[in-house]
């Protein structure tokens, strides 16, 4: 049954597939690390999605069209980021606003580019390195999009961890009134972050529309964005921990497509609910282990912030 | 320079006025959209609000289906926003509305072709347990485990979805369709319809659940302990805490009782104007119905009205896409930019907006 099945070609679809799950979660990631609970990453999934694959096609560059998936992620998180931030409104009900707005809209800007192809974006050329068994494929047989979540893990564990500004976002993070008091500005770093995040949030959209499926089709995100909320969870908010939650989720999908490509007996539809099943399980044990806030969620979280003076 | 002070209450004129500001200023940004997408904004808006009950020619279609349109709308926002009013957010009632339907379609095909009037109640049962059922999930699962309700009770959806395609290609395709997809036709089933009461009026069993159901909440809300716990738990979890309330209970009451309700709306759709069990029969009452818990500011009456304003929207959306070929996804987009403006304009509810520098004290 499994003979059937490549372990490189396994590791390196793995990869992909979990490439727009780590941009958006590692975008997510530096959200809530400023306080702020965004559940529209599914909306700004969506749009990124749609936005890349319209300006790619248009301009027949796979570049812009990442750049133009991640304006409109970012665009579309501002929407959030002044309600939020400004209008002072529930985050919970405006992230969910922000999804059923971005399925809306995505689905009304898609409607002359179904059934395209998106020009290519081809694999980076490491010449002879590519041809090395496995290692060849694996580590260098991959497409730009996929080195830069890579080094973004990187660059963002760097930024929380090491940098001032880093600091300043986790004490926003962390307690938003001793952060004014200190004469940090509260709401521009978490706008910054908010817009971070959508950009994120776009650019993984933008890979699924151009490289994964590469297709556009409505609703094609299917719940992808909140995977990605919950693989921060399950990351305790560490940048580390969303790169290997989402390589994890990425091998479930790859490995429950293969099974459904090799034909196994059980039926299609209950292969493709075990991304869900499992997402959900791993919540449970995560969260069993503790509070929200010993798993290392900022103590500021989702709460209001406004300075009376 | 514009600050915004808080108020020492919430003010009752502006939340009785936001949902209509929130409306009007959607009309506004609704009518840029279509302008946008090349028709004339005024057809457009008239053909959405006013053509479905007024114009000669299609009210009488139009108007029945409000009631048919609103009735799912209003049975799930109706539990939905208790939870919400507790702090317990339920958003995957389009997977227990599924799983309702599955569930009491599936004990009413068990028993065909039996012609008996006991089938229909005991569907309406197993609907409401399979919501219920479907909704206890996230809610144990919270209470046991502590894990988040949102993730679990949407990724759900995903999961009831799954489900609802294998059922209606496997278990419950109609035997003698000709392996077509989709379960045997339960409208047509008298044991099992769920028929037009009176005719031309769109009214069905699922719209007297609905005002059922919101006379019970109304009453649960205003008169009953349960519903002051629940208000309690959503401003003051701490003092709730203090006073006894145990979060537990409140958090299996409002998912089970909203999942409950979901199942109901499944049912009442999948037995009468659906028909039948079919791969895409949900249609997003679910995720539609979290709007109109919040247009209806979370109260039963509001949301009778908001589910009333959602059903044309959808309705004047079909029109308007056969009449003026508005594509059928701008109408998603305009309910979703209604729910924005009602976040943004309900901050007026709370703050008083001041010019000028803050007077010394």
């Amino acid at each position: 049954m499994f003979g059937t099945i490549s372990p490189t070609l396994l590791v390196a679809a793995l990869m992909v597939a979990a490439t727009p799950i780590l941009l958006a979660a590692l975008g997510e990631l530096v959200v809530e690390k400023a306080g702020v609970l965004n559940l529209g990453v599914e909306g700004m999934m969506i749009i990124g999605a749609i936005c890349g694959f319209a300006v790619a096609v248009e301009t027949g560059s796979p570049v812009a069209g990442f750049a133009g998936g991640a304006l409109g992620g970012a665009a579309l998180s501002l929407v959030f980021g002044v309600l939020t931030q400004f209008l002072l409104s529930n985050q919970v009900a405006t992230g969910l606003a922000l999804t059923l707005f971005g399925l809306g809209l995505s689905s009304l800007l898609g409607q002359g580019y179904v059934g395209i192809k998106p020009p290519a974006t081809g694999r980076l050329d490491f010449g002879p390195l590519s041809d090395l068994p496995f290692a060849g494929r694996v580590v260098f047989g991959h497409d730009w999009v996929v080195y830069l979540s890579l080094a973004l893990t990187v660059g963002i564990w760097w930024f929380l961890r090491r940098s001032r500004a880093g600091l300043t976002l986790r004490a926003v993070g962390e307690s938003h009134d001793a952060a004014h008091a200190l004469g940090l500005r509260v709401r521009a770093t978490r706008l910054a972050a908010i817009a971070f995040g959508g950009a994120c949030a776009g650019l993984g959209g933008a890979y699924l529309s151009l490289v994964r499926v590469p297709q556009w089709t409505e609703g094609m995100t299917s719940g992808v964005g909140w995977i990605a909320l919950a693989i921060v969870v399950f990351a305790s908010w560490r940048p580390g921990g969303v790169l290997l939650g989402a390589y994890l989720f990425g091998g479930v999908t790859v490995l429950q497509l293969n099974l459904q490509a090799a034909g196994v007996a059980i039926p299609v539809e209950y292969l493709s609910m075990s991304p869900y099943l499992i997402t959900i399980a791993v919540l449970v044990v995560i969260s069993a282990r503790g509070t929200r806030r010993s798993l290392g969620a900022p103590a500021d979280l989702g709460k209001q912030f406004h300075a009376t003076r | 320079m514009i600050r915004l002070e808080k108020r020492k209450e919430p003010s009752t004129l502006w939340s009785y006025a936001t949902p209509f500001l929130a409306v009007a200023l959607t009309v506004l940004a609704g009518g840029l959209m279509f302008a946008a997408l090349g028709t004339d904004p005024v057809a457009a808006i008239r053909t959405i609000f006013y053509d479905p009950l007024f114009d000669p020619q299609y009210a009488a279609y139009s108007r029945p289906q409000l009631l048919v349109k609103a009735a799912p709308l209003i049975l799930i926002a109706t539990g939905l926003a208790l939870g919400f009013r507790a702090g317990v957010w339920n958003i995957g009632a389009e997977g227990q509305y599924i799983i309702g339907a599955l569930t009491g379609a599936g004990v009413g095909l068990a028993l065909y072709p039996a012609e008996t009037r006991l089938i229909f109640p005991l569907m309406v049962v197993a609907g409401a347990l399979g919501g219920w059922a479907w909704a206890m999930i996230p809610a144990i699962l919270k209470t046991r485990f502590n894990t988040n309700e949102i993730l679990v009770s949407l990724l759900l959806v995903y999961v009831a979805e799954n489900l609802l395609a294998s059922m209606a290609v496997g278990r419950l395709r109609n035997p003698e369709g000709g392996g077509f997809p989709g379960s045997r036709n339960l409208s047509q089933w008298d044991a099992a319809a769920n028929p037009e009461l009176v005719a031309g009026t769109g009214l069905h069993w699922g719209v007297i659940a609905a005002i059922a159901a919101v006379i019970y909440a109304y009453i649960l809300l205003n008169r009953h302990l349960m519903g002051f716990n629940i208000r309690l738990t959503g401003q003051a979890p701490r003092a709730a805490r203090f006073a006894g309330v145990s979060p537990n209970r409140i958090v299996v009451f409002c998912l089970g009782l909203s999942g409950a309700l979901a199942g109901l709306a499944g049912l009442f759709e999948v037995t009468g104007p659906a028909g039948q069990i079919s791969i895409d029969f949900n249609v997003g009452y679910g995720f539609t119905a979290i709007i109109v818990a919040f247009l209806g500011r979370l109260h039963p009456l509001g949301i009778v009205l908001a589910g009333l304003l959602m059903a044309l929207t959808y309705i004047g959306g079909e029109l308007a896409s056969f009449m003026l070929n508005i594509p059928a996804a701008a109408i998603q987009a305009f309910q979703g930019m209604l729910l924005f403006f009602l976040l943004a304009v309900d901050m007026l509810t709370n703050f008083r907006i001041r010019l000028g520098r803050e007077a010394p004290a």
